[in-house]
């Protein structure tokens, strides 16, 4: 039994099942769907009213999703802490700073790789605040209601991802 | 009810967040998805593990969340969808998706891990995050509510009710996965 937390990897269909049932709970204990990108719109809000004041408070957008330290926050703290306890105990843990798949075909640089990481970023977060959620949101919660939208969602994030690694990777399926 | 005073109470949702949020990043840490090589292996279609991941808490997940919906234990929350927002906005975090080579929860779980490029990639989305709140109302008045999608699930679509929709759905899934399985994906 003991094992079984410290061994590197679980089956996807395990770690799947178990994101499933987490879901359950989140339905039943906190009448929310499982979603990630909410908290970033949070942070950006947060952030902001640092800067700027309370009038960030009132722009329509923060008014829909208020920025504080909530449930939906607490999502993405908690998979930092999640995340650094199952690579702990798994002995995966380790600072990484270019992913060396990246580093194959685009070299080493930790330049490089962070501005890429940082462009990428700014996409994703407009484009899943833009389609209303995330691969978690939207990807799996939404879809698990059936939810239209989250299907077609989660189609656009495959077709516009599959896209553009193919373009920078090169369509290695074929 | 029970349930409605815990929903309700804010400091306990508080704690139940940051629960869910380390058994949800316990679980993406452990199958793999918080490795950029494992998504970009997903995009470029030579590593299942995501779609596995993602289809097999689908199947979970909508089986217990349809139970407990016809039980009256729990609401749906689901949103509305359109070309302008959904389809527009899913192309761009796609493409953002590639590019990062994480998304907004696995970034978090592979900076846990020791990814410091995902810690870049966050401070990325929360600025992504921070201009779509200034665009919105310009893009509210213009392009998120072109083409909606008018129906907002598959059994209102269908006009089948859901206890039958999931059932189709659960075999659909199980056998795709099957077929995965049997390709040697």
């Amino acid at each position: 039994m003991l094992e079984w937390f410290t061994v590197a990897r679980w089956s996807p269909y395990i770690a799947g099942a178990g994101i499933g049932i987490l879901i359950w709970t989140t339905f039943l204990l906190s009448d929310r769907p499982l979603g990630a990108s909410t908290a970033y719109a949070k942070t950006a809000g947060i952030m902001e009213s640092a800067i700027f004041g309370k009038r960030v408070k009132s722009m329509p957008y923060y008014r829909l999703f208020s920025p504080k330290f909530d449930w939906q926050w607490m999502i993405v703290a908690g998979v930092v802490i999640g995340a650094f306890i199952s690579s702990y105990l798994s002995g995966t843990f380790g600072l990484l700073l270019v992913p060396p798949l990246f580093a194959e075909s685009f070299g080493a640089n930790v330049v490089l790789r962070a501005s890429v990481a940082l462009f990428g970023g700014i996409l994703m977060g407009l484009g899943a605040r833009w389609a209303g959620g995330c691969t978690s949101g939207h990807g799996i919660s939404g879809t698990l209601q059936l939810s239209i939208a989250s299907w077609v969602a989660a189609a656009c994030f495959f077709a516009g991802g599959i896209l553009i690694a193919g373009l920078m990777f090169g369509f290695r399926f074929i | 009810m029970a349930f409605e005073r815990l929903r309700s109470n804010e400091r306990a949702q508080i704690l139940l967040g940051l629960l869910t949020g380390i058994v949800f990043g316990f679980l993406l840490q452990r199958a793999g998805a918080t490795e950029y090589g494992v998504i970009l292996g997903q995009l470029l279609l030579t590593d299942f593990t995501v779609v596995k991941i993602m289809l097999s808490a689908i199947l979970v997940g909508m089986i217990g969340v349809h139970a407990m919906k016809a039980a009256g234990l729990i609401r749906l929350h689901y949103r509305s969808g359109s070309i302008g927002a959904t389809v527009i906005g899913g192309l761009i975090f796609g493409a953002g998706f590639a590019i990062l080579g994480y998304c907004p929860g696995t970034a978090a779980g592979a900076f846990g891990s020791g990814a410091l490029d995902a810690a870049i990639g966050m401070l990325g989305i929360t600025i992504g995050a921070g201009i779509f709140a200034h665009l919105y109302p310009a893009l509210e008045r213009t392009v998120l509510k072109r083409g909606d999608f008018g129906v907002e699930t598959i059994p209102e679509l269908l006009g089948i009710p859901a206890h039958y929709v999931v059932p189709v759905v659960a075999i659909l899934i199980a056998g795709f996965l099957y077929l995965l399985e049997s390709m040697g994906l």
